[in-house]
């Protein structure tokens, strides 16, 4: 491999490296929201079961 | 026209940045002919020039935005500002690396100071990379977007600088392929830098999408959470 040769691939290295990166950085921040959307859906579930039970203890003060 | 393109699908971006830059590759290497002054390493310019050409959009895109968030209070307008300079300082640290590998080959050396367009590309990219220091040194609300548009607009100022030092200075290290009499290159060579150009574009504008993607949704989960809590 000629000198030219190696630093071309270099070249195009960067960009094909640089873009895995941001791939990997961009899986990460999706992993992430995907964490954060099932701790919210946990939260609505757990204020749903909430509501019902108050809301059954209402009818039986009744 | 710039507005229809934010009705195009965000697949519909990728599958073109890919199908444009797989062509871009095939045409350097086995259409653009190879040059008779600089050899295989000319190459380089094929990503290298495109790639400082999208970090320029990015950044004026970003300073548009910034303006249109001043001028209009458009919601989403800072976020999209952030957006594009983020892009920009990306694909300007890609110019400034293959920049480097291209000086090494064709100059003998990494870097050199006595070349304006190198070192005005680096006062902008400097510039728009001490963008984050300053909008993460301001808590989020009003006065962090107004704070920042101001500072992306001052920024777009360096872009003609930096685009037009090597005329301006007789700049005789950098070459000059652009010149007043048209691209001083091949038709072929010429057809490969616009396709490579059009693919990082694409490229660009995916990014760029999936990552203001990332940001809305991220917001409005924290706004979601406000609300469970």
């Amino acid at each position: 491999m000629s000198a030219s040769e190696k630093y071309v691939a270099a070249a195009y290295l960067v960009l094909f490296v640089a873009l895995l990166v941001w791939v990997v950085i961009i899986a990460a921040k999706l992993a992430r929201l995907e964490r954060d959307v099932d701790e919210l859906a946990e939260l609505a579930r757990r204020r749903v079961e909430r509501q019902s039970e108050s809301e059954e203890r209402e009818e039986v003060s009744v | 026209m710039l507005a229809r393109l934010r009705h195009i699908p965000l697949v519909a971006f990728a599958a073109g940045a890919a199908l444009l830059f797989g062509t871009a590759l095939a045409l350097i290497f086995f259409y653009a002919p190879i040059d008779a002054d600089q050899g295989l390493s000319q190459k380089i310019f094929y990503i290298h020039v495109p790639i400082a050409l999208t970090a320029y959009a990015c950044f004026g895109w970003g300073a548009w935005k910034a303006f249109q968030h001043l001028r209009t209070r458009a919601p989403g307008a800072d976020l999209e500002s952030y957006a594009a300079i983020h892009q920009g300082v990306i694909f300007g640290a890609l110019t400034l690396l293959t920049g480097s590998i291209w000086a090494r080959i064709s100059w003998g050396r990494w870097w050199t100071w006595s070349s304006n367009q190198l070192v005005t590309f680096l006062i902008l990219f400097l510039f728009y990379s001490a963008y984050f220091m300053l909008r993460y040194s301001v808590e989020p609300g009003p006065a962090r977007a107004n704070m920042s548009a101001v500072y992306a607009l001052f920024g777009v100022v360096l872009i003609p600088i930096s685009w037009l030092s090597i005329r301006i200075a007789n700049d005789y290290i950098h070459p000059t392929v652009f010149t007043t009499h048209g691209p001083q290159m091949s038709g072929s060579m010429f057809f490969a830098f616009c396709v490579s150009w059009a693919g990082l574009l694409a490229l660009a504008a995916t990014m760029y999408r999936i990552e203001l993607a990332g940001k809305r949704l991220d917001a409005r989960l924290r706004e979601l959470r406000e609300l469970l809590a």
